[in-house]
């Protein structure tokens, strides 16, 4: 998914270069004047490019840079036993530069196990599966007709680049999350973002939405996981914007390498790279990015991302500091990947993952979440919305079951208006809503199993 | 009400030092305790850090609400703590660190002041504002021990004095409103030091903020009191200060270690990255320094 900051703001280049462009020519140029005395840290051999991350000069030399760049991707992916063998993966494009990358290093990934497979002798590792997903928003921005085309068809020639082996491109228009295609879902998608006043809270709701429809691409194509393009500056301002709009409880749920709570488990494997790398990393490989999205913000998200922009221009290490001490908040139990109990997957690979994914902090509790933004509901300030219930509505017992956040920003306050947002949401939001009481019983399941009577299954 | 903040016989400290929130404190106390029988011992306490042009200015202030409320006022000052004020010490280590100094220096010029006056509590002026710049600064600078602690409406129950906050769900623009309403007297200019400092990128966000969304900032107080915090998050050791016996966490207490700093004249010292004690916030002067925590890993240092 896109980045929230798209330029570079390096400040390591004082000549005035405007990172705007981001032209590879411009970029040759910057290289011949910064390239003094210093050596690449690394190999020692080659000239640094400006990348910009520490004030001081340029660290590494361009292939170091990519180097150092993929190999926090494949940690990231090994560590967290992001993608296995058998897997499945949806990888969400939105034509930003992050987005750019992770799929391009998704492909490489998955190059390479082809690679190795083809040259095995007795082909005990299948290589996993990639698909790309393009949510295609034209109905609810102005765009041209032109334009979305041509951004369709670049995306179409960068994914068919990308082949052997060749991957399946979705590209979904954000109406398809009502079951109904066509005009009918645009018309009842307008009329529920008009229902929401609060523009941070409409910009919210889009964004639930589209994490919704890709969970359903996901599942309906047999996909097992869905990877975010997220980097560090995007992480950065989601938890300065969740702190500012209350949700400090669920802020550690969203902000780790994994997120299981939904059907389809969500990846974020750039997590430990910031977006002026990953711009520089799209400037000199030349990876091709779409603007298209990348617009400005409004309300709350849009002030917070030109804040942490300031604060980075003031210190380039600030948004690593904004997501280190998120990350010493306590995660979720689902913020690791589920274990595999399915026999067919090879013994090895469960092995590997059990060793590799991260021991659940504390006692197992199922959570509900909340309907819109499915965040983890801290349980004490739930009572009390539920017990002031006076009737039955849908729309009632749905609105008390939401995050306060959501309750705020999102829903409709008089209750007639309440009552047509209701009617007007998606139906997986419904269903999701309806089931939510039933907890996690996959890891409650997982923390018994050593005393589960096994039915002839493997013992791991 | 709902905190169980103070009980009847107590004696409490009112932290004043002539600005809206401590006057507004001080009104507010003085008038429940009078017509609710709180049954309290109110006192002012204030501080002279020595700033002129802006300290002398408001202890002129304090002087006149020590008349005005009835409450008898007691007033510390650095000159007779440490044997240096501010302007001494600006004039020695500049304008970068200065606010380091004078927040450590405060801190323990109020808990030496509440001692001399034999009071069970201190409360100071802080407002929704002050707190909700607070929680951001602890994330942007990633000090996670603090960000635990500063939400919290007293602090420092298990300390020598514990000091809360009874204005913590009071917006600033609420205090200003109601002094300007109960036409009350206080001293409105900013420490003439604090411009530089970087709470000032936090404080304008908020005000930002405010504009957009106002109950955003008591959604950050709400946010910083739901964190999920570990509780064996190693929080520092509290030992006792060798040199003067303050409570504090490494051998020397932060304020001996900068004193020492400059009466050798080394101004450095103390400033950069190392554990103190200092937390809490003072109020109507913007913190710049402060400490951070000593996690280091790609990311560049924090420099000041």
């Amino acid at each position: 998914m896109a980045c929230s900051s798209s330029t570079c703001n390096s400040s390591g280049c004082y000549k005035g270069y405007n990172e705007e462009e981001r032209k590879p020519t411009t970029r040759a140029a910057v290289n011949g004047r910064n390239s003094h005395q210093n050596l690449c840290v690394k190999c020692k051999s080659n000239e640094p490019i400006c990348c910009g991350i520490d004030r001081d000069d340029a660290k590494f030399c361009r292939d170091c840079f990519k180097t150092n760049i993929y190999g926090k991707f494949k940690q990231a992916v090994t560590y967290n036993a992001m993608i296995t063998p058998s897997d499945k993966v949806l990888v969400a494009f939105s034509g930003g530069p992050s987005s750019r990358v992770v799929l391009q290093f998704v492909h490489e990934m998955q190059y390479r196990a082809q690679r190795n497979y083809d040259a095995s002798k007795d082909k005990s590792l299948p290589v996993f599966g990639v698909g790309v997903a393009f949510v295609d928003e034209s109905s609810i921005h102005s765009f041209s007709s032109q334009e979305i085309e041509k951004a369709i068809e670049d995306i179409r020639s960068i994914v068919s680049n990308l082949a052997p082996p060749s991957k399946e491109l979705y590209v979904v228009p954000i109406e398809n999350i009502f079951s109904s295609d066509g005009f009918d879902g645009k018309e009842r998608l307008k009329k529920l973002l008009d229902a929401v006043s609060d523009d941070t809270g409409k910009e919210d709701l889009l964004i639930h939405l589209q994490l919704l429809l890709l969970q359903k691409v996901a599942s309906e194509n047999g996909y097992t996981r869905v990877v975010l393009g997220s980097c560090t500056s995007r992480i950065a301002c989601h938890v300065i914007s969740a702190t500012v709009k209350g949700q400090g409880y669920s802020l550690s749920a969203d902000i780790q390498y994994v997120d299981s709570r939904w059907e389809i488990p969500v990846v974020l494997p750039l997590r430990d790279c910031s977006a002026q790398e990953l711009n520089t990393l799209c400037g000199l490989d030349g990876l091709k990015i779409l603007e298209l999205l990348n617009g400005p913000r409004s309300g709350i998200n849009g002030l917070v991302s030109s804040f942490v922009k300031v604060l980075q221009e003031e210190n380039p290490s600030r948004e690593c500091t904004i997501v280190r001490t998120a990350g010493k908040l306590t995660p979720f139990h689902f913020n690791r990947i589920p274990e595999i109990h399915d026999s067919n997957v090879p013994l090895a690979t469960r092995r590997r993952q059990k060793r590799h994914s991260l021991k659940p902090n504390g006692s197992l509790s199922s959570e509900s979440f909340c309907p819109i933004c499915n965040s983890p509901l801290d349980k004490s300030n739930l009572s009390s919305s539920l017990s002031s219930l006076g009737s039955h509505q849908n729309s009632d017992i749905l609105a008390a079951a939401c995050c306060s956040s959501c309750q705020f920003q999102i829903l409709p306050k008089e209750p007639s208006l309440l009552e047509q947002f209701v009617s007007l949401l998606p139906q997986p939001l419904i269903t999701k809503a309806n089931h939510g009481d039933q907890g996690d019983f996959s890891l409650l399941r997982e923390q018994i199993q050593d005393f589960l009577l096994s039915d002839g299954e493997d013992e791991n | 009400m709902e905190n169980q903040l103070f009980k009847p016989g107590e004696r409490i400290a009112i932290g004043a030092s002539g600005g809206k929130d401590s006057t507004v404190l001080a009104y507010v106390l003085s008038e429940l305790n009078r017509r609710h029988n709180y049954g309290l011992d109110l006192f002012l306490l204030s501080v002279d850090e020595g700033i002129t042009g802006y300290r002398d200015d408001s202890l002129e202030t304090v002087k006149r609400n020590e008349l005005q409320y009835g409450l008898p006022l007691k007033i510390v000052s650095y000159k007779d703590l440490y044997g240096w004020t501010m302007d001494e010490i600006v004039k020695m280590i500049g304008l970068k660190n200065n606010c380091t100094f004078c927040g450590v220096f405060r801190r323990q010029a109020l808990d030496r002041g509440a001692a001399l006056l034999k009071v069970d509590k201190v409360a100071t002026g802080h407002n929704a504002d002050d707190i909700a710049e607070t929680v951001l600064l602890n994330i942007l600078r990633g000090d996670i021990a603090r960000l635990s602690r500063c939400t919290s409406i007293t602090t420092g129950e298990d300390g020598p004095i514990p000091r809360c906050k009874p204005f913590k769900y009071t917006y600033e623009k609420e205090i200003v409103m109601y002094a300007y309403f109960k036409k009350l007297d206080y001293f409105s200019t900013e420490c003439i030091y604090s411009p530089n400092a970087y709470r000032g990128f936090a404080r304008e966000f908020i005000k930002d903020l405010e504009r957009i969304r106002p109950r955003a900032i008591l959604d950050i107080i709400k946010s910083g009191e739901n964190f999920r915090i570990s509780t064996s998050t190693k929080m520092p050791e509290q030992g006792t200060c060798e040199r003067c016996g303050y409570i504090s966490s490494q051998k020397w207490c932060k304020a001996c270690v900068l004193l020492e700093g400059l009466n050798r004249g080394l101004p450095k010292l103390g400033i950069g990255r190392s554990r103190g004690l200092n937390s809490d916030v003072k109020k109507d002067i913007k913190q710049g320094g402060g400490t951070e925590s000593i996690e280091s890993k790609q990311c560049g240092s924090l420099d000041f």
